[in-house]
């Protein structure tokens, strides 16, 4: 049985363009909406599979504000068993410190009698994309961690996580408890079904605090470069152009021969 | 000062991204230029290297390494900046360039900033750097004694030094730490091809819309797809005509799709089909209105009717 | 891609559902030259249609919807883009069973297939439905849903076909050009497009279009939450878009509609969430397009619960995702009717807003015909932009006028519920006075307008239950009182005091101020100064534009005296059509003026009590006016009346009202008058006399010899309808408006009945009954006729059934009740002869 604490950050989504809050410090969700990044969502896949596999459990923690349940609950609602909400200004808080909260709540749950076996995160977070966290949290917990994991698979305390490497699939066999930051792509997040929607607005989410001092994360101002406009390539009109669309897919090598 | 690049070895050679990981160290006109080769540094590397305007090339030999694991690279960067007495520590801007440094940057407790597209200030270090997948830019302070940056891959050409540097090669002493291999690459497996029969894992997926103009106009589509060894996709009008049953749909409410070819037929390309196939590699689209969607948002396109150019495309494959 | 032209006869803002249609049928009527643009791509620019659910029921209250939506279907159909599903509106509770049976009633009357159901009859098309969560159900079987994007297309196809239409995507508005009133061009980030004439048909934005041009178009966006599931098994097993009925679960505000392999579950429960046209975001900043916005999942969780409740087994699967889910944006206005129609700021700038789906095409066509040659066939005075007055178009008020309406959008509406926000607008100069007499006030155009006195509701006692018909039933009697039955039978008994507050008020002025007046009424004019009259106001084919009074004040001055509601378009009616050289102009004194009614048998005597004037018949004749004093009050007196009773309209400047309200209150409390309310003005006292109410009676689809209004002759001078009523003069009427009697309330259970309005009328058997135009009669005005004992019914019906003694039904509720014809004619029902109104009673 491995219990799995998956890390999750509310971040704006990300997929139109970036809207800065009026004093450039931060994106602004206010049009796009906030979710939980597309690693995440993969790690919180990965999560229930280990959970379903061993008779585990899923936590689901995020360091920030009280918002930031919603990203819980979402966790919640496609399969996790609770959530932790260590509530923070996520502006004060640089990756060194995210990784000082969650680590700090790893111990109230240990203390607490809950242990966890892994812990997940998104290989970098989808707004500040800093690529450090997991692995802080993994040195202060004195425990190993593999980055870029995009399946895992449990065998009593063995973890055996995959993640694409230059040469070809990398694979790695490490004796839990350990970290693990996951990249997307090895696993399809789920939506939440009704029913799952419906146990999460039930679920238990609860609440710490973090009493360290953040060193921050040094940002003095964001901006937004003009996004490159896309340039389509049109390869011709009618049947005159099969043989420019035909050199393309030769191109692309999804046609042989 | 004295600055320390990452330099990863690809296909024999210092790849791409560290060789721009070195011309931008290099621009920084920092001080000594060192580099660190995890493993024996290969002769064309130190060539690399020496290009770049190298002083110092540490490597690192211990057998321990062969086998990659980030925490024991780590080490070795620790090591080189040790023994360069680096202020600065680059690394590439990649998968394993941003874990080492952060192991780096967890073992020392340093300040850490990835994906550094420029460098305003040196003292204090002032980085502007890629966020939010690099649709913004973030102006950053990086404080500490030794800096950590990664560097955004294309932020600037890799170029020679006006003057080559020594690249003398200096082995490193260090003995990697048993604690440091706890995580480490057991194997490489080739990449498995996977079953693509379905639509959300096939390579390729020939899409068709409403150009299709009915349930039989459809038969160049699955040809097409059979043809590339894809899968087909529709959009959610040409289920909701009946003309294709529900489990081909590529949108919001249906599948979606990361191939690396979506060869769009006959889509207008809705906002919510797009939510379905906007993460494919590359987008083909097959249309009569230049001004649609679909069209003006590929990669490639061929302005014409789907029933004349599929057939077409099918006879030039042959 | 297509460039902007850099002029065009007519340029069309938007290409949804409504731009589309607007666009096609202008070309359909002859208009060339018409350039459309859209800030979005085609065929989804990113608007309200682009999410629209896309389903219709065809059954609304309101006739003027009812109508246009049928239109629309009929053109759906058409295009071959609808598809009929059926649907049900289900109902959880007892009290919403009665609400879908006065649906039933509204089904009947537009002629609109419905009947009541079983919850085994629903599950029996729907075996996902928990019937017994459900106590019963309305069916109807022609709700269906549409492709909108797909009807927008081949309608744009069509224009273009006919070398009428260019439509350019890609294209920003950023100004609009206005030069001495009237649009001159619009700017956009592709160059300027000079246009004779601009439409706004671009949904959620175009009160920021409109202010580009110093218009205003009183609508927000306002979000609608909409969630789609799936794969679910039993919906994938199917081809096609639906297969099974729409379901409408009234009691939660809900729905769920079949969409493919996912079932769409929309809520209009949820808390009001309004935008700022402003605050929308660009379609690169959106995550899917401008107008689906983030969701926010807290708001809907109520609705998913009751969603799965109603559907457990296809929702409850753990298998179907919550795979779409939006803030879906829409347009809300603070009337719920859409803006349609030339601005009033601005002329040659159209608005065509807050139009959905179900009524885009049907409105289009109509706003065409308007744009044309000025006459919808279907009226749309409920939804004329001119109707706002200056107050109603602030931001302020259309919040709160939407968000307090949102959630009625599924609710148990009242006919006669009034609205609770943004109240205490507009204050009668008495109104201190009025509140004092503990006046119960209702709305009017903003106006706080006593429906009738707490403080006489002794007369109950006085005149005893029988009298003052009392309704038993909580629904009939809901919004009402019997002290305004009481009040009634004081004011035919003593006198009645009226504030009259809300009337609209303007004058024609000018040395064309006569001729300008001549054209536009039915009535003679050219009369002495000191004059009344009562005319109709015709459009060209004779349809009512309105009824009015004007006062002949002097030769260059006439003023004209219009209900509040109807008002401001009254006053645009006249404006548009004053001499252009400036030889006459309309000036409005709305706000300048109040008016007291003063009418009943003591009436003279009270008024010669304070006042040395004559007030005799022969001295002050009925339809004259003059100038009185009244103390040291200067009142133009003018004897009329709307309630059939010797007595006076009086109108003086606004800040003297309340010393003549109290005066006459001083003056005729010890002779028996009372305040009267708007319950006995409005409905009692107009009922038992058989005059016609604009909006109710009258409208542009109704004309003189319907409506009983014909003349013998017409003035020798030229009108705008005369040659239609001439014309119509001629043939018999395709229906006859009649007033009828109601002969026995009891229902079933043996509860007294009161019908409130708009109820089918049908023969005795249950029999349907259709007029010339192919309409059914219903009911347009209903109401206590207390002097007679009886409950009062108008309706047109078909020629052969407005004969005086037919026996007819009327359905309430499901039940039938009959009703005896009781005049054909304007011949009042009380007091035939008018002898109270000459003081010979």
């Amino acid at each position: 049985m491995t219990d799995v604490l998956v890390c999750v950050k509310r971040v704006p989504d990300p997929t139109g363009e970036v809207v800065l809050t009026p004093d450039g410090m931060r994106v602004d969700g206010r049009y796009a909406g906030y979710t939980t990044s597309a690693h995440e969502e993969a790690a919180i896949a990965l999560a229930v599979q280990v959970a379903e596999s061993t008779g585990g459990s899923v936590t689901v923690l995020s360091v920030g504000a009280a918002e930031s349940v919603e990203q819980i609950r979402a966790g919640i609602a496609v399969g996790a068993t609770d959530g932790i909400l260590v509530e923070a200004d996520p502006d004060l808080l640089g990756p060194a410190d995210v990784a000082a909260a969650v680590a700090e709540a790893l111990r109230v749950r240990e203390e607490a009698g809950r242990t966890y076996g892994l812990v997940l995160l998104g290989n970098d977070a989808a707004d500040t994309g800093d690529f450090q966290v997991g692995v802080r949290l993994a040195y202060l917990l004195g425990r190993p961690v593999v980055a870029g994991v995009q399946t895992l698979e449990v065998d009593g305390d063995v973890a055996t996580l995959r993640g694409e490497g230059p040469e070809g699939t990398e694979v790695y066999e490490v004796a839990l408890p350990a970290v693990a930051t996951v990249l997307e792509g090895g696993v399809s997040p789920k939506y939440p079904s009704v029913v799952g929607r419906m146990k999460a607005k039930k679920a238990e989410v609860e609440t710490l605090g973090w009493t360290g001092s953040p060193v921050g994360a040094g940002r003095e101002a964001l901006t937004v470069p003009e996004p490159p406009p896309n340039e389509v390539t049109v390869i011709g009109e009618g049947t005159a152009a099969a043989p420019g669309l035909v050199a393309v897919l030769r191109e692309l090598k999804v046609v042989h021969g | 000062m004295s600055v320390v690049v990452l330099v990863e070895v690809e296909e024999g050679r210092a790849s791409l991204v560290s060789r721009e990981a070195l011309t931008f160290a290099r621009s920084l006109g920092a001080g000594d230029l060192h580099a660190v080769v995890v493993g024996p540094a290969p002769e064309a590397v130190v060539a690399d290297c020496r290009d770049a305007g190298v002083a110092v090339v540490h490597e690192a030999g211990d057998p321990a390494l062969e086998r990659y694991a980030a925490a024991a690279w780590a080490a070795v960067v620790e090591a080189a900046g040790r023994a360069a007495r680096a202020d600065l520590v680059v690394a590439p801007g990649t998968g394993r360039g941003n874990e080492v440094l952060a192991h780096v940057a967890a073992r020392r407790n340093l300040r850490m900033a990835a994906n550094v597209v420029a460098v305003e200030s040196l003292a204090p270090l002032v980085v502007q750097r890629q966020v939010v997948g690099g649709a913004a830019l973030e102006r950053a302070t990086v404080d500490g004694r030794v800096r950590l940056l990664t560097m955004a891959g294309h932020a600037v050409e890799p170029s020679a030094a006006d003057a080559p540097g020594a690249a003398r090669v200096a082995p490193l002493a260090l003995t990697i730490d048993p604690q440091d291999l706890r995580a480490q690459v057991v194997r490489v497996e080739k990449r498995e091809s996977g079953d693509t029969s379905g639509l959300t894992a096939a390579k390729v997926v020939v899409g068709a819309g409403r150009g299709a103009g009915g349930p039989d106009g459809f038969a160049a589509v699955d040809r097409l797809a059979e043809r590339l060894g894809g899968a087909v996709g529709v959009s959610r009008v040409v289920t909701s005509l009946g003309w294709r049953p529900h489990h081909e749909q590529v949108g919001q409410t249906g599948s979606r799709i990361a191939p690396d070819l979506y060869l769009a037929c006959g889509i207008s390309g809705s906002i919510q089909h797009w939510a379905g196939c906007a993460s494919s590699r590359t987008i083909i689209a097959v249309n009569t209105d230049p001004d649609a969607p679909m069209v003006t948002k590929a990669d490639y396109a061929v302005i014409g009717d789907m029933h004349e150019v599929l057939p077409a495309v099918l006879e030039e494959l042959g | 891609m297509a460039a902007l032209p850099a002029s065009a006869r007519c340029v069309v803002i938007g290409a949804g559902i409504v731009g589309n249609s607007l666009a096609y049928h202008l070309a359909e009527r002859g208009w060339t030259d018409i350039v459309q643009i859209d800030k979005g791509p085609l065929p989804n620019p990113g608007g309200s249609t682009g999410h629209a659910s896309n389903f219709i029921f065809p059954v609304d209250h309101s006739r003027e919807f009812a109508d246009i939506t049928l239109d629309s279907v009929r053109q759906y159909k058409e295009l071959g883009v609808f598809t009929e599903s059926g649907g049900y509106e289900v109902a959880r509770t007892e009290e919403r069973m009665e609400e879908l049976r006065r649906r039933m009633s509204s089904a009947k009357a537009w002629g609109i297939p419905a009947e009541m159901v079983t919850p085994e009859q629903v599950a029996e098309k729907v075996p996902f439905l928990d019937k017994d969560v459900i106590v019963g159900a309305a069916w109807f079987p022609t709700v269906g849903v549409v492709d909108s994007l797909r009807a927008g297309t081949i309608m744009r196809e069509r224009a273009v076909e006919k070398g009428a239409l260019t439509t350019v995507p890609n294209v920003e508005v950023l100004g609009m050009e206005v030069v001495d009133g009237r649009i001159r061009a619009v700017e956009t980030d592709q160059g300027r497009i000079e246009a004779e004439t601009v439409v706004i048909a671009c949904g959620v934005w175009s009160p920021k279009l409109a202010r580009m041009a110093g218009a205003r178009i009183p609508l927000t966006p306002a979000v609608h939450q909409m969630i789609s599931v799936g794969p679910c098994e039993v919906l994938a097993e199917r081809p096609g878009e639906i297969t099974f009925p729409i379901i409408r679960d009234m009691d939660t505000f809900c729905y769920e509609r079949q969409h493919g392999s996912d079932m769409e579950v929309g809520s209009y429960a949820h808390r009001p969430i309004l935008w700022d046209p402003e605050d929308i975001p660009s379609i690169e900043q959106a995550k899917l397009s401008p107008t689906e916005m983030p969701f926010t999942e807290d708001d809907f969780d109520p609705q998913l619960e009751q969603a799965l409740e109603l559907m457990p087994e296809l929702l409850g699967d753990e298998r179907a995702e919550i795979r779409y889910a939006i803030n879906g944006l829409l347009s809300l206005t603070p009337d719920g009717y859409p803006v349609l129609g030339e601005t009033p700021e601005v002329k040659g700038l159209w608005s065509c807003a807050a139009v959905w789906i179900k009524e885009g095409p049907g409105t289009a066509r109509a706003v065409a015909e308007w744009m044309t040659h000025g006459n919808p066939e279907i009226d749309l005075g409920h939804s004329d932009i001119a109707r706002f007055y200056p107050f109603q178009r602030t931001r302020a008020h259309v919040r709160a006028r939407t968000s307090e309406a949102f959630n009625k959008t599924y609710g148990i509406v009242h006919p006669g519920e009034q609205w609770g926000s943004n109240r205490n607008v507009r204050l009668a100069p008495m109104h201190a006075s009025q509140e004092a007499l503990r006046a119960v006030f209702y709305e009017a155009a903003g106006w706080e307008r006593p429906h009738w006195y707490e403080s006489n509701a002794g007369l109950v006692e006085k005149f005893g239950p029988e009298a003052t018909m009392p309704r038993e039933h909580e629904w009939d009697a809901r919004w009402w009182s019997p002290v305004i039955n009481a009040e009634h039978l004081q004011m035919r008994e003593t006198a009645g005091l009226v504030d009259l507050s809300a009337f609209a008020v303007f004058d024609v002025v000018g040395p064309r101020a006569l001729e300008a007046v001549q054209r536009i009424i039915v009535a003679q004019a050219d009369v002495r100064i000191g004059r009344v009259v009562y005319t109709p106001v015709l459009d060209e084919r004779g349809g009512f534009r309105s009824d009015l009074t004007v006062m002949r004040l002097a030769h260059d001055r006439f003023r004209v005296v219009t209900g509040g509601a109807h008002g401001m378009a009254d006053k645009k009616w006249f404006e548009d059509r004053m001499p252009e050289d400036g030889g006459a102009v309309v000036v409005d004194l709305t706000s300048s003026w109040t008016t007291i009614g003063l009418w009943g048998p003591k009436a003279k005597e009270i008024l010669a009590s304070v006042t040395d004037a004559d007030v005799s018949h022969e001295g002050f004749p009925f339809g004259t006016c003059r100038e009185i004093e009244v103390g040291a009050l200067s009142v133009l007196a003018s004897r009329i009346s709307y309630v059939g009773e010797y007595g006076w309209e009086l109108y003086l400047p606004m800040e003297a009202g309340a010393a003549l309200w109290d005066r006459l209150l001083e003056a005729g409390t010890p002779l028996g008058m009372v305040p009267v309310g708007i319950g006995v003005y409005g409905t009692t006292g107009r009922i038992e006399k058989g005059y016609r109410a604009y909006g109710y009676e009258l409208d542009t689809e109704r004309t003189l010899m319907e409506t009983g209004m014909s003349r013998a002759k017409w003035k020798d001078a030229d009108f705008i309808g005369k040659d239609a009523v001439v014309e119509q003069a001629g043939e018999a009427p395709k229906a006859v408006l009649c007033s009828m009697t109601v002969d026995d309330h009891t229902s079933a259970s043996g509860v007294k009945r009161y019908m409130l309005g708009g109820e089918p009328i049908l023969t005795r058997e249950g029999g349907t009954l259709t007029d010339g135009h192919g309409r059914h009669p219903y009911v347009t005005t209903a109401g206590s006729a207390p002097s007679l004992g009886k409950h009062v019914l108008m309706a047109f019906l078909p020629p052969e059934q407005a004969v005086v003694g037919t026996g007819l039904a009327v359905s309430y509720m499901e039940e039938l009740y009959p009703v005896t014809v009781a005049a054909v004619d304007a011949t009042p029902l009380f007091d035939p002869a008018n002898d109270r109104i000459r003081g010979r009673a």
